[in-house]
């Protein structure tokens, strides 16, 4: 699909691997959304993993989609972290004071946690 | 007898203290109709983002313009039309001093408070997968953002780019 999202996931040591690809707006993050809530439910993971290096472009409904899972994670005691953040897509995160919420962390290119 | 009048003369006073810019032209406009559909939410950024291009902005001034055209149409299709039929008329000027406009306009249900709406993480959807932050995301990343809505009668979103 032209615009379209994706999103790839791999359960291994309680960690839900989602890497997502393409452009996230308010169509595509539908079946991403599914697909992720999906995963959660079904493997239970104890951290949700999502890789944003494939994402090309996002608005704020990408950050309805993270705050979504997060809600969703917590469901099955999970937390979300966050990698590969690029520089506009921090700043709409930060925008909305999502790095202040609990369950989710952004893990940043030293592999540090960014809070 | 000094004063003005031999000033003048001389010319060592201007009296076109103003200074002058050339007029501003519109240099080239679009106008797009497009049913209210989340997928064309991708279509309208690429059409807006394609015709823009033609001014030759950086990478971040077209990625500012793609997000904030994305969170109008979504608005218009998301809130004004809730998700039922209606039309997004998008309309894009380039100026000759390098500004561009862009105005989304839906005939869709109004907003009752813009000032309230405008709020981050305001937002009216019932479902809770909405962020609340589209306004502040095309005002983040626009010069100038103008909202005029009247309930019943539709919104119309202009926004101001001013590219390097």
């Amino acid at each position: 699909m032209a615009f379209g999202a994706d999103a790839t996931m791999e359960y291994r040591d309680a960690v839900l691997a989602v890497s997502i690809s393409g452009e996230i707006d308010h169509h595509t993050a539908r079946s991403v959304r599914d697909a992720i809530d999906k995963g959660i439910y079904l493997y239970r993971p104890l951290c949700v993993r999502l890789d944003l290096s494939r994402v090309s472009f996002m608005d704020s409904s990408g950050l309805g989609l993270i705050l979504g899972r997060v809600a969703t994670a917590e469901k099955v005691g999970a937390s979300v972290e966050l990698l590969h953040v690029s520089p506009r897509i921090l700043r709409i995160l930060n925008m909305a004071g999502a790095l202040r919420v609990p369950g989710l962390r952004l893990i940043t290119e030293k592999g540090e946690t960014h809070v | 007898m000094k004063g003005i009048a031999e000033l003048i003369h001389t010319g060592t006073v201007s009296y076109k203290t103003r200074k002058e810019k050339p007029p501003v032209k519109v240099e080239n406009e679009m106008s797009l109709r497009l049913p209210a559909l989340s997928r064309n939410e991708g279509v309208c950024r690429a059409l807006v983002a394609a015709f823009v291009a033609q001014a030759d902005p950086t990478i971040e001034e077209l990625a500012d313009i793609r997000c904030a055209v994305s969170e109008a149409f979504t608005n218009a299709t998301v809130h004004a039309y809730r998700e039922k039929n209606g039309l997004v008329y998008i309309a894009v000027r380039l100026f000759s001093d390098r500004h561009v406009t862009i105005t989304v306009r839906d005939s869709g249900c109004g907003i009752t408070d813009v000032k309230q709406a405008r709020q981050p993480l305001f937002t009216t959807d019932k479902s809770g997968d909405r962020s609340g932050m589209g306004f502040s995301v095309m005002e983040s990343f626009t010069d100038r953002l103008t909202v005029v809505s009247h309930p019943g009668s539709g919104t119309r979103v202009t926004m101001v780019k001013y590219l390097a």
